[in-house]
Parts: structure tokens; C-alpha cells; sequence
């Protein structure tokens, strides 16, 4: 990479949001138990924080609905993203952005997998190795350094004129 | 398979290894709290009977006792190991063991007591000297694995060393003219190896992956096959047997019972399981079965078994729950 300051992918394609979360009487309803779905997932994630555009995930397509899996009785979430370019060196901070995230809100008995859209990343597997293994995973989250930038990919976004 | 006892002791976070003193009368605990406790029976309950004063800056990742049983040694995330030892009623820091690059993730001593063998995510084994004064000297730097080196384990009886690495393989060091040198690679994993435990022989060595499966490795001598005149005395060890489709996730830890020939295993899908050698398992065939599951023997992953020394069937287990469980198991008639 040449420049410090040079952006990997400096002109990225936007995409529309999704709308929000349209109510149903049933989840509504207190006396029916409201297993946690894909939909729930996507919202925990598609607020992040892109670490190199003051964009979401979601802006830029790296986490869609539709590459969120959920199975709430067997206790596990699997999520795939995409990033923008495939020699985004952000990838693995990407993905260790959206496992926090989901360790940090989920119950603790569920089992999350994250990993690349598989065919869209130079180092998809080595990436995809490293965010599998929770021993890194916990080394990486103690250096204080990579925690204060994952933490400022999940801090939710100040309005646009409240920006300084 | 009966569970004795579960009890926290890590709260809030998880309790990454556990370790029995080599009579079987305390347990060592560590986890992503910086804190080593050990354990001890007291009548009918587990109490914690020491906890260490802070050694270590971040997560201390496993402990070991010293064969005499009077060191213990912790490996931590800070890259240090420290060595304690008993002062009166107090277990206190006796050395530093400083050199690698970052997180050091395993600690063992060598049957002697007077080796000590650590590994670290910067791809190296250190082996360390003892001598008489307690001074521990670095005598060897060995960089044979081409990743982060999960797990280091003596021979029960020889001065030989066994490592498993991120780089899905599993490496042997022997002592040659003052140096350690990696003498044989197993490979045969398709994922980062996690764990590697011997049996009571050393001619068998298992290996644990995240590949989702136990692999047994056997050392053959060349000299005992037929019709191969090969010059090497160095034994090949080879992989007899396989264990597949008994884990749904990581396998992180291995233990093989050296009393009973059990082998238990810790999996990240909360499963403890002990595997037992089939009675027309030969050295020509290695036959293991599932003789016992237990799905959600912890919360969360299940990190480490460990076999206690003496009373034969005696596991105890740790997890990502902070919890230690102790079990009881029996073998079926």
C-alpha cells in the first residue's frame, strides 16, 4: 500500500437501507415467545461502522439480510460479508467488528460463525481461519490499540450535525 | 458418566486450562481473569485453597505442574511464563521467563523436571534448562512450525517434545549435538491442531483439531517392517486411527486416561466425550468407541479435559462458562 492516508477502496459503491422492522401483533403479544431471526441479527449488525467511510455495512452491501443465518433452538448465528474490493486489507477488522458485536448482544449460549462471502477476498480463507479462532479472537480484543478501533466501528454514529 | 461437582471458578469469564498436581490433590485453574486458583477436596465440596498473587499483565492461557509437584509453571498472553513456587503457606512468582515476541499459549515440563518447553503465536518452542539453583537457561530457539504454536507436551518417559500449530500439523523434537531439532512433521490435519496428549507408553500420541476431529499417531521404527532396508533409525510416526464424526465443532482439548487407556476430549459444542480402545484393537488396527457423550456438559465450549492421576476415572473439565466440573466415570459392563 502506498500513502497512509490513501483509502483501499476510495470510491465505493452505496446501496439503499432497508427500512426498519415492520411490527407484527404477534411479537407484540407478551405471551408469545419471539424466537431470535435473521431480521434481529441484520439489525445488530448493519449499523457498524465501515473503519474507512463514515458509512454502515449495510451502505455498502458488506452485510445484506440474506447472508444472516439464525437457528434460535439450536443456538447458533452464522454470518457472511462481503467486502467492498477483494484485497480490502480491512476485512478481518470487519469481521471481528460484527463477532464482537454479536458476542457483546447474544445470549452467551449461542455459537457465532463469521466468515467471507465465500469467492470474494484474496485472503478469504486465512481471514475466515483467524476469525474462527477464538484464542486470537481473545488475544486481538486485549491489545488496547485494536479494541478502541473496533470499538469506534460499533459506536453508533452522531448525527450529521452534531459531527465536529 | 457421572457428574461429582461443578463449581465457578473463573466468574465471568472463561477458564481456559486446568491442571492436577501429580498426587492428585490440588487442581490449578487459569482464565481470561489474569488469576490462577488452585483446588483442593474438602469433604464432600471443592474449595479454592489458594488463589496467586497478579503474575501476569492479560489472560493466562494454561498451567503446569513441575513432576516433583512442588513448582507450577503459567503460560500467559503477555508473553511471559512464570514459575511459582510454595513459600510457607503462600504460593509466590520464583522467575520470569521472558523472550517470546507476544501470547504465549502452552507450558510443559519434561519428565525429569529439569526441561521446560513453551510456545508462542511468533511460531517458535523454546526449550529451557533447570538447573540445581533453580536458574532457568534458554538452550534452544526452534522455528519449525510456520504459524502460531498452540500446544507444547513432553514424552511421559523420554526427553522427546510433540507440538501442535495453526499451520494444521503436528512436529517432534529430539536433542541433537546441544540443540533441539524438529525430527518428524505429522500431517493429516486439515485445521489448526489444539491439543496433543500421549499415553501411558509415549508410543502413541493423540492430536485434537478444529478440523473436527481426534487423530492417533503410533511411532513405528522402520527396522520392524519387512522388506524395507531403510538407514534411518529415526522412528515414523503414522496415523492409525481417525476419529470422525463424533464432534460437531472444535476440538479443543485431548486427555489420555493413563491409567485406564481412556480418551476423553473437550469440544466447542459444549460435548465432553470419552472414547474407549476396542478389546480387538491390535497393533495393527486402532479401534476406539464412543462409550460416553455428555452433549451439554458445560454452557459454553468446553476447553479442557484432564484425567486425575491417580483415581482412575476421575475427569475434570473447564469451559468458556468459567466453570469447572468434575466427573465420575464408570466404565459400562
Amino acid at each position: 500500500m502506498s500513502g497512509g492516508t490513501q483509502l483501499d477502496n476510495e470510491n465505493p459503491q452505496i446501496f439503499q437501507r432497508s427500512g426498519e422492522r415492520l411490527w407484527t401483533a404477534e411479537d407484540e403479544d407478551e405471551d408469545i415467545a419471539d424466537p431470535i431471526d435473521d431480521r434481529e441479527i441484520f439489525d445488530l449488525i448493519r449499523s457498524i461502522n465501515d473503519p474507512e467511510h463514515p458509512l454502515s455495512l449495510e451502505d455498502l452491501n458488506v452485510v445484506e439480510q440474506m447472508r444472516v443465518h439464525v437457528s434460535d433452538p439450536e443456538s447458533t448465528v452464522t454470518v457472511e460479508f462481503t467486502p467492498t474490493i477483494p484485497h480490502c486489507s480491512m476485512a478481518t477488522l470487519i469481521g471481528l467488528s460484527i463477532k464482537v458485536k454479536l458476542l457483546r448482544s447474544l445470549p452467551s449460549r449461542f455459537k457465532i460463525d463469521v466468515h467471507i462471502t465465500p469467492g470474494t477476498h484474496a485472503s478469504e480463507d486465512a481471514v475466515n481461519k483467524q476469525l474462527a479462532d477464538k484464542e486470537r479472537v481473545a488475544a486481538a480484543l486485549e491489545n488496547a490499540q485494536l479494541l478502541e478501533v473496533v470499538n469506534q466501528c460499533l459506536a453508533s454514529k452522531l448525527p450529521a450535525n452534531l459531527m465536529p | 458418566m457421572n457428574i461429582l461437582h461443578k463449581f465457578s471458578a473463573h466468574p465471568d469469564t472463561r477458564c481456559w486450562y486446568v491442571a492436577w498436581n501429580p498426587t492428585g490433590t490440588l487442581l490449578a485453574s487459569c482464565g481470561g481473569d489474569r488469576a490462577i486458583r488452585i483446588w483442593a477436596r474438602e469433604g464432600d465440596s471443592w474449595e479454592c485453597r489458594f488463589v496467586l498473587p497478579e503474575g501476569h499483565q492479560r489472560t493466562i492461557r494454561k498451567v503446569a505442574w513441575s513432576p516433583c509437584g512442588n513448582y507450577l509453571a503459567s503460560a500467559s498472553f503477555d508473553a511471559t511464563t512464570c514459575i511459582w513456587g510454595k513459600k510457607g503457606d503462600d504460593f509466590e512468582c520464583l522467575t520470569v521467563l521472558e523472550g517470546h515476541e507476544n501470547e504465549v499459549k502452552c507450558v510443559s515440563w519434561a519428565p525429569s523436571g529439569s526441561l521446560l518447553a513453551t510456545c508462542s503465536r511468533d511460531k517458535s518452542v523454546w526449550v529451557w534448562e533447570v538447573d540445581e539453583e533453580d536458574e532457568y537457561e534458554c538452550v534452544s530457539v526452534v522455528n519449525a512450525h510456520t504459524q502460531d504454536v498452540k500446544h507444547v507436551v513432553w514424552h511421559p518417559t523420554k526427553e522427546l517434545l510433540a507440538s501442535a500449530s495453526y499451520d494444521n500439523t503436528v512436529r517432534l523434537y529430539k536433542e541433537e549435538d546441544d540443540d533441539w531439532v524438529c525430527k518428524a512433521t505429522l500431517e493429516g490435519h486439515t485445521a489448526t491442531v489444539w491439543s496433543l496428549a500421549f499415553d501411558s507408553s509415549g508410543q502413541r500420541l493423540a492430536s485434537c483439531s478444529d478440523d473436527r476431529t481426534v487423530k492417533i499417531w503410533k511411532e513405528c521404527h522402520p527396522e520392524d517392517e519387512q522388506g524395507e532396508g531403510r538407514a534411518s533409525t529415526d522412528p515414523e510416526w503414522k496415523c492409525v486411527c481417525t476419529l470422525s464424526g463424533f464432534h460437531s465443532r472444535t476440538v479443543y482439548d485431548v486427555a489420555w486416561c493413563q491409567q485406564t487407556g481412556l480418551l476423553a476430549t473437550a469440544c466447542a459444542d459444549d460435548g465432553v466425550r470419552v472414547f474407549k480402545e476396542d478389546s480387538n484393537s491390535d497393533c495393527h488396527q486402532t479401534i476406539f468407541s464412543l462409550s460416553v457423550h455428555i452433549p451439554k456438559a458445560h454452557n459454553q465450549d468446553v476447553n479442557c479435559v484432564a484425567w486425575h492421576p491417580k483415581e482412575a476415572g476421575l475427569l475434570a473439565s473447564c469451559s468458556d462458562d468459567g466453570e469447572i466440573a468434575i466427573w465420575s466415570y464408570q466404565s459400562e459392563t
